[in-house]
């Protein structure tokens, strides 16, 4: 079992488990098996609004990527101030047999990312001041 | 499908770019009226209108400069296909028998910098938004990243992409960029979402474009050597398609509404890729040029390498494609785009595209316009 909850996340809905262990919250069409993320009320497949909410896989592979080099807009970025702004990482990772996931990476150095590399869920603060926190997936050390 | 001919016989643009104190609405008139003085008819003689910006107005508020002649005008207002939209509104009333002569107009004026949509309106949580996901350039890297990977495109690929419209926009004197640029100044110039550096996205702009269309017996009253309007095919995306703003990808892949909106206008055409002499592309980026070119139909899928290092879609290439400048050069005022896109084709099949004409005598011209959250316009044009 998961632990209690043990940080603010940024939305509710969005993800569970703890800082150590958290986890993402989509949902799964009860009649052919698409699984969505967010959690969405019926499937984009098939129609069906028999919808189960489903913990999505923690470790995937890296399907596409690239760095967010400067600042985004606010609104609706969350962050105002440009001088506070460093790039950062996105990518779109595979959690096998269920979905690709968008998602900030923690890492931003186009060296150290690429296609097909092992990533797992962990958490970031969300930009801004709220202090709630965001998913991210950071790449996993290659087994020695 | 129809068998009464429909045909663009009327041209009118303001150039595209930066216009300080002229309203995008003034801008959709200014074409309105040249599109109306090159078909040679007054507005009086319109019996439909549909058109639209993405955020410079409402289209149909234009009669009250152009003349209140109780016209039937649609606004439209569907992201980057907006023009394409408002052509396939007119193409379908005139397809109906319920307008002879229709005028469409698209039009647009942004502030610099990158777009910033709000999640709320794209049906995403504000989370979205707040959190740095919301971006359409990190989409057009993230697909063209892929791409790279499973085709074989090179980042000077990407370079010779921007080269090339920077080389026609130089030609083009209704086009923003006007400079051309190296290939080693583009792959240079700063990064933005690898791959792509700033000289490989087009930026938001300013301008407008309106078309007059006739059908049936009209056509041939107006022009002589008409520029037949063969087809107009639109789609939204399905499931398993990799489109913008996506929190989520399904595993299953679909064709993209790019693909199915041209191969559904190739048939209503019945003119197939292999005939088109001339193309305009989506190019919010580099990538998405050398993406579309594929997805129409135009090439196989990794064939662009090839294509592109050996220059096919330069203005004296084999296919040439974005021979205005495209959105890289002309800069992109939502609204617009789509219908320069017709525009440009119509002067190239008329041999009228002055300095940046193709050679020979171009009969079959085909265009394409992509925009959020997964929409596609595709013409097919003939002379």
């Amino acid at each position: 079992m998961l632990g209690q909850r043990d940080f603010v996340p940024v939305a509710e809905g969005l993800i569970a488990g703890t800082v150590a262990e958290p986890v993402l919250l989509g949902s799964a069409c009860a009649r052919c098996g698409t699984v969505t993320f967010p959690h969405q009320g019926s499937c984009p497949r098939c129609m069906s609004e028999d919808v189960q909410e489903r913990r999505l896989a923690r470790r995937g592979t890296l399907w596409t990527w690239t760095v967010q080099c400067f600042p985004p807009k606010s609104p609706p970025y969350a962050v105002p101030a440009v001088e506070e702004f460093a790039p950062f990482g996105v990518g779109y990772v595979e959690l096998p047999g269920e979905v690709r996931v968008e998602a900030r990476l923690t890492e931003s150095d186009p060296e150290r990312l690429r296609i097909g590399m092992p990533m797992e869920l962990t958490l970031i603060p969300a930009p801004g001041a709220s202090g709630a926190m965001t998913y991210a997936f950071r790449p996993l050390e290659e087994e020695a | 499908m129809t068998d009464v001919d429909m045909a663009v016989v009327g041209l009118g643009i303001h150039p595209f770019g930066r216009h300080e104190g002229v309203t995008g609405l003034e801008m959709a008139a200014i074409a309105a009226r040249r599109a109306l003085d090159d078909a040679g008819i007054r507005w009086a003689d319109v019996d439909f209108a549909a058109g639209g910006s993405d955020s410079a107005g409402n289209a149909d508020t234009s009669v009250s400069v152009l003349g209140l002649t109780g016209v039937p005008f649609i606004n439209v207002k569907n992201g980057c296909a907006t023009g394409g939209s408002a052509l396939t509104t007119a193409h379908a009333m005139l397809a109906a028998g319920s307008a002879e002569i229709a005028l469409v107009v698209g039009f647009d004026k942004h502030p610099p910098g990158a777009f910033n949509p709000l999640p709320e309106e794209w049906g995403l949580g504000s989370w979205y938004g707040e959190t740095g996901l919301m971006l359409t350039t990190q989409f057009f890297a993230m697909k063209i990243q892929r791409y790279m990977a499973e085709h074989g495109i090179s980042a000077s690929t990407l370079a010779k992409v921007a080269a090339k419209a920077f080389a026609n926009g130089s030609r083009n004197p209704n086009a923003w960029r006007r400079k051309p640029l190296s290939e080693d100044e583009i792959l240079a110039s700063k990064m933005v979402n690898p791959p792509l550096t700033q000289f490989m996205f087009c930026s938001p702009g300013e301008g407008a474009v309106a078309l007059v269309l006739a059908r049936g017996s009209r056509i041939k009253e107006l022009v002589r050597a008409p520029v037949y309007l063969r087809s107009v095919a639109f789609r939204t995306r399905r499931f398993g398609s990799f489109e913008v703003f996506s929190p989520s990808i399904p595993l299953e892949a679909a064709p993209s509404p790019t693909a199915e909106a041209a191969a559904a206008a190739f048939e209503q055409a019945g003119i197939g890729p292999e005939d088109v002499d001339v193309a305009q592309l989506q190019d919010t980026e580099s990538g998405a040029e050398v993406m579309h070119l594929a997805e129409t139909g135009l090439c196989q899928h990794g064939e662009q390498q090839s294509l592109i290092q050996g220059g096919a879609t330069g203005i004296d290439g084999r296919l040439p494609v974005n021979t205005d400048g495209g959105c890289l050069a002309c800069g992109e005022p939502i609204g617009a785009s789509g219908l320069r896109q017709v525009h440009e084709v119509v002067l190239q099949l008329r041999g009228g595209a002055g300095e940046r004409q193709i050679p020979g005598a171009p009969r079959v011209g085909f265009t394409q316009v992509y925009g959020a959250p997964g929409v596609s316009a595709c013409t097919v044009l003939s002379v």
